[in-house]
């Protein structure tokens, strides 16, 4: 620590190495250099640039489909407000002479944008905004962020910054009025402002309220929407690589409880990516399925190995009979054969999985109470999870779907027929002949309720004609009423359940969770503690975990303990800290001391000799005032005045 | 609930006194228990305070709720570096809570008898050693016994052998404890029944126990302790002090010293905790090239891994070392050396925005700039304040700066709001290395560290090297002042009109104005401080001992 006594607190690598500049310049393409990271870990084998690639590609495509659905979401919103402001300049220019536009002419139009909570999207809605009218109406913007503009005259000045750059860089156009304004932009007032406005009246000014106006009713339509929107990327079946259940999970809950932004959101998907295509070495299968031919072909044997390793694939094998179990585990080519097949049959099942799981939840998000979420990505992760069929909401949603009403079943069963028409799957033509069956038997069955409506109530009018005393009226009354009950709905009610249970048979076929399938590893990222390590971390918990129970970090059987103890063998900084948990607000660091040597001494031993036992003090001393000053480093105390030697403890609870 | 209805009717008999019974009955049972087998009675006690320290049963069902939140955010699935991701929130740091003066040398006498893991209650076996052991109580019973509760313990705390000669210090305790005393005596007195040899073994129940305590709701229990140890601003301390101690300050040296002879425990471990982290290096490169940064937390110092990192994968590119610690670093410097070593940029800016700005657009205009930039303590002093952190975070955001950043302090997290959240784009990765904080801790002004001031001189040639020639002329006027006053314990320092005046004389400033902006630039550097005078009137302080100065003025004069 005396080596930096000379406060190089700063220093960059230039001091070291004069032509760095120039060393850099090999690491230009970074590419490369990317690729030779993924190669570092794996030893070069494992096909670790082509990962790499795959990787990259793969994220550039899904970056720029969410991109594309970012652009959608925000179009309408956008031309909404181009044609506002067209609007509201077109009228200003008509009608110069009118009373009332002169009047205009003194306010700046104005359209309020609300966003809602959900800040840090914000900024990329504005700047493409922003580009959006560079590129329709004007150059003359300016963004103004809230942070950036403490006060009034902050404002001007960026105001004023970002409209005369603009106007110096396109220069010479306009009047001498404006050239003056930016000469003394600084002290610019509000009236300089209007001025010029008037002057330079193709210019517009938009306030922008993102942090100002919020109402809560609307930014959740708004950022779940976005979300909403942006599920239909995980349910594509264009890309190959898919979240584990969990993984979902765990980027939705961040999401809707921490920040509500889809940019988050996307990062975590990325992240995911990163993550499967670096740790998992196969994923150099998780590709188009045109590639996967010539991929696996080129497997090596090391790979292959990886490939007998997997858990699902030893289930798929011990499910086959012996000769081949042995052909699997001994023959590569034949084993190559089957991935390949089996590769197949997991995009497939994507593909069905998918369109049944739209279809379902055509059904879910119509029922009361929603028992299996009303939103499809609810629906999704229930079915990741485990047997759909088997859970609780699953039976409670049928019997809530036995019940529906004719017309809504009737919807329901063209939206999915129209769902499994437009879906990449083969296997759906019985699944959309059978249902437009059903569809033309609730019509039958209409035509034929018709007739017998007229039938029965023609009747029983002629019956009610008849009969004329109040005895028999009722009587009648109650049969016909029984008769119409027991009668007719039976028909519809059978066929009810028909439609139900086709649907039930279809979920079991088609909605089995992802890992039941074979080589699902290959496909599916789901370590979500990775996940949630590195964008949710609890930096507390970790601090707290390594000083109660430093066992959990140093593997050291000294220091294992049981129960809420420690080891009086433990580091000395999380003895302290133990120490200094039993004291109030304030801790006297001379009983903290010797607390602390008393233990510690404890620990050596009688065998320190009285000789040497000064230089012990002193050195017991230095370790705890090492100790005390790491805990004032991570926050625990803070040196005190309200007592001489005194310091104050800054955390508190149960530990 | 029957005593009070008991007490108001007059009729005062035992049978109607529940509470009393129970009570009774307890402590006739330990005191049966005692007389039976001394070491089982140990045992419960020891169950007694095991039970008080750790989590009751109510506190356990709110973790496992909240375990169950934490299981919805999807934490429960196992963990390869088995970190504390098992431990709930709650359970971590919550409320103050009533705290005994005397419970941590309690503790620390239970430790250094607990051999290793097992908590056995032998203590007979080295009573020379619990003799030793300081106990701030004013009662001198030649008894000790470690693992009974406090109030106990206070009865029969052994002598002192550092205070026994100076019994003032020893009376500690406040007087608030000696009124529990007296409650909990006429508590016990209805156990009268107990043997009196039995002083050890009268242990009665904790309050806690108390069949009416019982009945109460745990959170009521909870808020209730929460207001008693707010409740008083008295502190339950002992008055000793370090000057009463026959130990001398060390200083910095002599502590580095001393510290090298002692080794470092579990140097094995830690080594091979080192070796986990320092196998995601190219993790951590290939991420940053994907545009996240790393954050680095966890106990113990992470400036050897950084170093490390730095070492074997930075060697060939631009990168920027920050040490975040160090008590005099800005965010202006660490731009500054952006702009000029990274950029070969000379020139100034009017502020650090402007500054910022430049960098940025350095940075977009030319693709092929990379930058790293790795920072010991983010956290620090320094550089935790908003505006640092969001010109960091600001940074961080570029495509081409790559930041790896370390944290230490427990509330870090909470400098970064969601904005800056979103521009760091972290990647948090634990790195507990258990190392001891050399570096972090050396600038700490430790109450038992003596300052050697060289740290403080080094820092002021420094900041004044960087200042105009009229700078440095107006603060040598002010530490000469000073040190011609350095006799007089109440001098208030020099006042600003006094200065002005001065100052003038030598030609060093033509305003006021200019003197004031000098001493607002002297005042951010943390050079001078301000105070006002009972008159109003602004007195001027270096607040660097004298030695040191006067250190400074001869280094400044031979510079000249």
């Amino acid at each position: 620590m005396y080596s930096e006594n000379v406060p190089r607190h700063c220093f960059t690598r230039k001091d070291l190495i004069l032509p760095f500049f120039f060393i850099k310049s090999m690491y230009r393409s970074e590419r490369q250099f990317r690729a030779i990271d993924f190669r570092e870990r794996n030893n070069a084998s494992e096909d670790s640039e082509l990962r790499f690639v795959t990787c990259q590609s793969l994220w550039n495509q899904i970056k720029s489909e969410t991109e594309q659905i970012q652009e959608d979401l925000n179009k309408q919103l956008f031309d909404n407000l181009l044609s506002f402001l067209r609007r509201s300049h077109s009228e200003f220019q008509e009608k110069t002479t009118e009373w009332t536009c002169q009047m205009k002419s003194r306010e700046i139009p104005t359209a309020a944008l609300v966003l809602g909570v959900n800040v840090t999207d914000h900024d990329l809605t504005f700047r493409s905004f922003s580009e959006v009218l560079q590129n329709n109406i004007t150059p003359y913007i300016a963004l103004l962020e809230a942070k950036d503009c403490p006060d009034i005259k902050n404002l001007m000045q960026k105001l004023m910054g970002q409209l005369m750059n603009c106007y110096i860089d396109v220069d010479s156009l306009e009047d001498e009025d404006s050239v003056q304004v930016s000469q003394n932009r600084i002290r610019c007032s509000m009236t300089s402002l209007i001025n010029w406005y008037e002057n330079v009246t193709k210019t517009l000014a938009i306030s922008s309220g993102c942090g100002y106006i919020q109402r809560h009713g609307k930014f959740h339509n708004k950022s779940t929407s976005r979300l909403h929107s942006h599920q239909q990327l995980l349910l594509t079946t264009q890309f190959p690589f898919k979240l584990g259940e969990k993984v979902l999970q765990v980027l939705i809950n961040i999401f809707l409880y921490h920040d509500f932004s889809v940019q988050n959101f996307i990062k975590g998907f990325q992240l995911c990516m990163v993550e499967h295509f670096y740790s998992q070495p196969l994923s150099v299968l998780c590709c188009q399925l045109v590639d996967t031919k010539k991929r696996v072909n080129s497997l090596s044997h090391d790979q292959c190995e990886n490939i007998r390793k997997l858990p699902s694939f030893r289930r798929y094998v011990e499910s086959q009979v012996s000769e081949k179990q042995i052909a699997l585990l001994t023959a590569d080519n034949f084993l190559k054969e089957i991935i390949q097949k089996l590769l197949e049959d997991l995009h497939v099942y994507h593909e069905n999985y998918v369109s049944v799981l739209r279809c379902l939840h055509v059904f879910t998000s119509s029922l009361p109470k929603y028992p299996l979420g009303k939103q499809i990505r609810e629906l999704h992760c229930a079915c990741l999870e485990n047997r759909v069929w088997e859970t609780e909401e699953y039976e409670s949603s049928l019997q809530l779907a036995r019940m529906l009403n004719k017309s809504d079943l009737v919807t329901m069963l063209q939206q999915c027929v129209e769902i499994f028409v437009s879906s990449s799957g083969k296997e759906f033509d019985k699944t959309v002949e059978k249902l437009k069956e059903f569809l033309t038997q609730f019509q039958k069955l209409e035509v034929a309720e018709a007739i017998q409506e007229r039938d029965v109530s023609v009747s029983s009018q002629k019956e009610l004609q008849k009969k004329t005393d109040l005895y028999h009226l009722q009587k009648t009354l109650l049969e016909l009423k029984e008769s119409r009950r027991s009668k007719k709905l039976t028909k519809f009610e059978m066929l009810r359940f028909e439609v139900v249970d086709y649907i039930d048979s279809l979920v079991r076929t088609y909605l089995v969770p992802a890992d039941h399938k074979t080589l699902h590893e290959i496909v599916y990222f789901n370590t979500a503690s990775v996940l949630r390590g590195h964008l949710n971390a609890a930096p507390r918990i970790a601090l707290h975990t390594a000083l109660n129970n430093p066992y959990c970090y140093l593997k050291n059987q000294a220091l294992k303990s049981d129960g809420g103890s420690i080891s009086n063998k433990a580091p000395d900084i999380c003895i302290v800290y133990k120490l200094h948990l039993e004291c109030g607000r304030l801790i006297n660091l001379v009983d903290w001391l010797e607390a602390f040597s008393t233990v510690v001494m404890a620990v050596e031993g009688p065998n320190a000799d009285a000789a040497s036992s000064d230089q012990v003090d002193d050195i017991i001393h230095a370790r705890f005032i090492r100790a005390v000053s790491e805990l004032e480093l991570l926050g625990f105390i803070k040196p005190s005045k309200q007592k001489t030697d005194h310091v104050a403890r800054l955390t508190w609870g149960a530990c | 609930m029957s005593q009070t209805e008991g007490k108001g009717s007059g009729a005062l008999q035992v049978k109607f006194v529940p509470d009393e019974e129970v009570l009774k009955h307890i402590a006739d049972d330990s005191g049966i228990k005692v007389r039976k087998d001394k070491t089982q009675q140990m045992v419960n006690v020891k169950r007694f305070v095991k039970k008080l320290e750790n989590i009751s049963d109510d506190e356990d069902q709110e973790i496992l709720e909240e375990k169950n939140y934490v299981a919805v955010l999807g934490i429960c699935a196992q963990d390869s570096m088995g970190n504390g991701s098992s431990v709930s929130g709650g359970e971590v740091y919550s409320f103050q809570t009533p705290k005994r003066s005397s419970k941590m040398a309690e503790l620390a006498s239970e430790l250094a008898q607990t051999p290793g893991q097992s908590v056995a209650s032998d203590h007979s076996k080295c009573p020379e050693k619990t003799a030793k052991t300081p106990q701030s109580s004013s009662n001198k019973k030649k008894e000790f016994v470690s693992t009974t509760p406090y109030r106990l313990r206070k009865r029969l705390a052994a002598p002192d052998l550092y205070l026994e000669s100076e019994s003032e210090y020893s009376a500690s305790c406040s007087e608030e404890e000696d009124e529990e005393d007296q409650k909990e005596v006429s508590t016990v007195l209805s156990g009268q029944k107990t043997p009196a040899k039995t002083k050890a073994a009268s242990t009665p129940p904790p309050r806690n126990n108390l069949g009416k305590k019982n009945k109460e709701d745990k959170m009521s229990n909870l808020v209730e302790e929460y207001f008693e140890a707010h409740s008083s601003s008295k502190v339950l301390t002992s008055d000793r002090t370090l000057q009463k101690l026959q130990k001398r300050r060390l200083n910095q040296q002599t502590l580095h010293d001393l510290l090298k002879k002692a080794p470092l425990a579990y140097a094995a471990e830690i080594k091979e905790l080192n070796q986990q982290h320092e196998s995601l290096f190219s993790k951590w490169m290939l991420q940053m090239h994907l545009g996240f940064n790393i954050v680095l937390y966890g106990l113990g110092s992470k400036r050897d891994l950084l170093e490390k990192f730095r070492t074997s994968v930075l060697q060939d590119s631009v990168h920027l070392v920050v040490n975040g610690y160090f008590p005099s670093i800005t965010v202006r410097s660490i731009l500054s050396s952006i702009t000029e070593e990274v950029l070969d940029h000379i020139g100034t800016f009017r502020s650090p925005l402007d500054q910022l700005e430049f960098i940025i657009k350095r940075f977009k205009e030319d693709s092929s700039l990379e930058l790293y930039v790795l920072i010991h303590n983010l956290d620090s002093q320094m550089l935790r304040g908003e505006r640092s952190q969001q010109i960091l975070a600001q940074l961080s955001s570029l495509p081409s700066i790559y930041l790896i950043a370390s944290i230490d302090h427990i509330n870090a997290p909470l400098m970064w709001d969601q904005a800056k959240l979103s521009l760091y784009n972290w990647l948090w990765y634990e790195t507990t290395t258990f190392s001891p904080y050399v570096e972090e801790t050396s600038y700490e002004n430790s109450l038992l560290v003596q300052q050697s001031g060289s740290l403080a001189l080094s820092s002021l040639t420094h900041v004044l090297r960087s200042l105009t020639l009229n700078a440095r002329g107006i603060f040598r006027l002010l530490a000469q002042y000073q040190l011609e006053n350095k006799d007089n314990p109440s001098y208030p320092g020099l006042s600003f009109q006094d200065f002005y005046q001065q100052c003038r004389e030598h030609f060093l400033v033509n305003s006021d104005l200019t003197l004031r902006a000098q001493l607002t630039e002297f005042r951010d550097h943390k050079l001078i401080r301000t105070k006002r005078g009972a008159d109003g009137v602004e007195y001027l302080l270096i607040p660097v001992d004298d030695s040191t100065l006067t250190d400074f003025l001869e280094k400044e004069d031979e510079d000249v």
